[in-house]
């Protein structure tokens, strides 16, 4: 191993180049505490600035009457949970959640199903894999904010105009059968695009997964005459378990937070009825926070909402965890 | 691997069906490519049919280059300059923070970087709202301005990007050999120079996940940059240039194609050149 010198020769240079300046008067233990905290100051100043203050304000914030941040002289007054009940008995909350649910549990299975397939086809013996492993991989680099008016006008556009130019798929043409006119159809087209854009990141972990695989196991299993079927199952699927706890993990909060596609694509419609009050049919948490604040004008219960988008998030996370450690050890 | 070998009908079958995915994953892009290059009236007529003006392309390009709603230039500038400088102090300081928290080991450092990991379940939605009138506090109290600025996005970018950062530095600069930073004291290094002239200078392969990690982050995000610069703002980045067009008026789409197309061609050859740096730090990002 040459890196190990090289290292040591690299610190040599470095500490000739600082010469031996020793300080005036200050102790090791005092200068030490001074670069501790000097070197944290940065990078803390701008954490307390963006995440921490805010947080703790925003804690406090959904359980009183905060409204517009502008009229700074509105006296603020705590409410207690009156924000988070009338965010209950709001229709449009209840049912996002119940579409957010089911969003990110098809997300995960349909993303997760696609990108191990595909890890599957690229790690074999194929010509232009390189290629291919790009080319899936590339969606994932441009943001889910164009994505999402790109395939706006795939479901717009091109895939009516598919029906007109074949003429066994003419049902395509009718404006009635439009993917983004009907909830379910909307959300299937969510999913699509959303495994679209994150397939290919997903694959990339796979494949790093699977090219770990000691290849002597496989060659072992082969010889005693193993079929493809059962490696798979038997050595590629269990040695991938940790990269499953991965991408499961980062799967699940990524779909849970959707905003960007959600956005550009559907806007949250198109419109229905729930509990006798017009609804959007696809309008994620994360959309009904924001509308709840900018749309509705009610900042209070937009950040009572979104302290229950993060309780939830927190929990599922560290549940998710726990099984999948779990499931881990036990393969 | 070119062998001469000849493949199994198994082999060849799988690369057919590999490459019909391939192509189905960048028809999308074929179609935005194409689209860019026709008229209006083509687009909805034959949004699948090959254009019959390949010049369009350049008109419409132009169109979108001295659009006064998308504004390309400036956005495009706004973006590189607000990814550039969050990516560099993001870069240094969690570096620096990271190896303050590794070779300090006293209960307030533990702690810290404790809040620096449990704040990575926070979502943004949680803090999105005070956010804005903090700045806006913060403006009334000292005259610094964080809405609608680049110092405002570029502390929002250090201080939402720093957590994960720090907590890959920290995971690297645990494996360092702490004989190295002795010797250098007894050289007599002082400590800040033992992290810029040893320490840092070592990072360089985390240093090139965490960039890509927020660089991708940063460039793409839609959210932040709503918030803290808003709408019709002169400080404008690409995402924000594209939504406000594509989501404004009667949809226009050979030139929303062609602004899409001018904002992913920058994404686009990026990573052509730095392909190799941009998959590995994604995957050994997510694996950390």
């Amino acid at each position: 191993m040459n890196a190990g010198g090289l290292i040591v020769w690299c610190a040599r240079q470095g500490a000739s180049t600082c010469g031996l300046s020793k300080g005036g008067s200050m102790t090791k233990k005092t200068e030490s505490t001074l670069v501790f905290w000097i070197f944290l100051a940065p990078v803390l100043f701008a954490f307390i600035m963006v995440m921490v203050i805010p947080f703790l304000l925003g804690s406090y914030y959904a359980f009183t009457n905060w409204t517009s941040s502008a009229r700074a002289d509105n006296e603020l007054r705590f409410v207690g949970l009156q924000n988070f009940i009338n965010s209950l008995r709001d229709p449009a909350f209840l049912y996002s959640f119940g579409i957010t649910f089911v969003y990110t549990i098809l997300n995960m299975i349909a993303i997760n199903v696609v990108a191990f397939v595909l890890a599957l086809l690229v790690t074999g013996n194929l010509r232009f894999k390189n290629v291919y492993r790009v080319g899936f991989f590339v969606p994932n680099l441009i943001g889910g904010i164009i994505l999402g008016y790109i395939w706006q006008f795939i479901f717009n556009n091109a895939i009516p105009s598919l029906g007109t130019l074949i003429p066994s798929l003419n049902f395509l043409a009718d404006p009635n059968n439009l993917m983004l006119s009907k909830n379910t159809t909307a959300l299937a087209a969510m999913i699509i695009v959303g495994t679209w854009q994150y397939a290919g990141y997903i694959m990339m972990i796979y494949v790093a997964a699977i090219e770990n695989i000691p290849q002597e196991l496989i060659e072992a299993a082969k010889i005693d005459g193993a079929t493809p079927w059962i490696r798979l199952k038997a050595i590629t699927i269990p040695l991938c378990a940790q990269a499953f706890t991965v991408t499961m993990f980062l799967t699940l909060v990524n779909s849970f937070k959707q905003f960007d596609v959600n956005v550009s694509l559907t806007s949250g419609g198109p419109s229905t009825m729930l509990m006798g009050q017009p609804i959007l049919g696809t309008e994620l948490l994360a959309l009904n926070i924001y509308n709840t604040a900018f749309i509705s004008n009610k900042l209070s219960e937009a950040q009572a909402r979104a302290f229950v988008f993060f309780l939830v998030l927190a929990i599922i996370s560290i549940i998710q965890v726990y099984v999948n450690k779990r499931r881990e050890i036990e393969l | 691997m070119k062998t001469s070998r000849p493949r199994s009908p198994g082999a060849i079958a799988t690369e057919i069906v590999t490459a019909i995915i391939f192509l189905l994953f960048m028809f999308p892009f074929l179609l935005v490519f194409i689209n860019s290059a026709k008229t209006s009236f083509e687009v909805t007529q034959y949004p699948l049919a090959l254009p019959t003006r390949w010049g369009n392309l350049v008109d419409n390009i132009v169109n979108i280059w001295t659009s006064e709603s998308v504004r390309y230039p400036s956005s495009l500038l706004s973006s590189t300059i607000i990814t550039a400088v969050s990516l560099v102090l993001i870069n240094l300081f969690s570096a620096m923070a990271g190896w303050a928290l590794v070779r300090t080991k006293t209960k307030t450092s533990s702690f810290i970087f404790f809040l620096f990991v449990a704040s990575m379940v926070i979502p943004f939605q949680i803090v999105m709202f005070p956010l804005l009138s903090w700045f806006r506090t913060v403006t009334v109290a000292t005259g610094v301005r964080l809405l609608r600025t680049y110092q405002g996005i570029i502390l929002s970018y250090i201080g939402f990007g720093a957590p994960l950062s720090i907590f890959m530095f920290h995971g690297f600069i645990k494996s360092i050999p702490l004989e190295l930073e002795e010797a250098a004291t007894i050289d007599g290094c002082h400590r800040h120079q033992i992290f810029f002239k040893i320490i840092f200078p070592i990072l360089k392969p985390i240093q090139a996940t965490v960039l890509v990690l927020n660089g991708i982050w940063i460039w793409n995000d839609y959210l932040l940059p709503l918030l803290v610069l808003g709408k019709g703002n002169d400080v404008m980045t690409i995402p924000l240039a594209v939504s406000n067009f594509a989501g404004a008026f009667v949809k226009q789409w050979d030139l929303i194609l062609t602004a899409i197309l001018m904002a992913m061609v920058p994404v686009i050859i990026f990573f052509l050149f730095a392909q190799k740096y941009i998959v590995k730090g994604m995957v050994a990002g997510a694996i950390k």
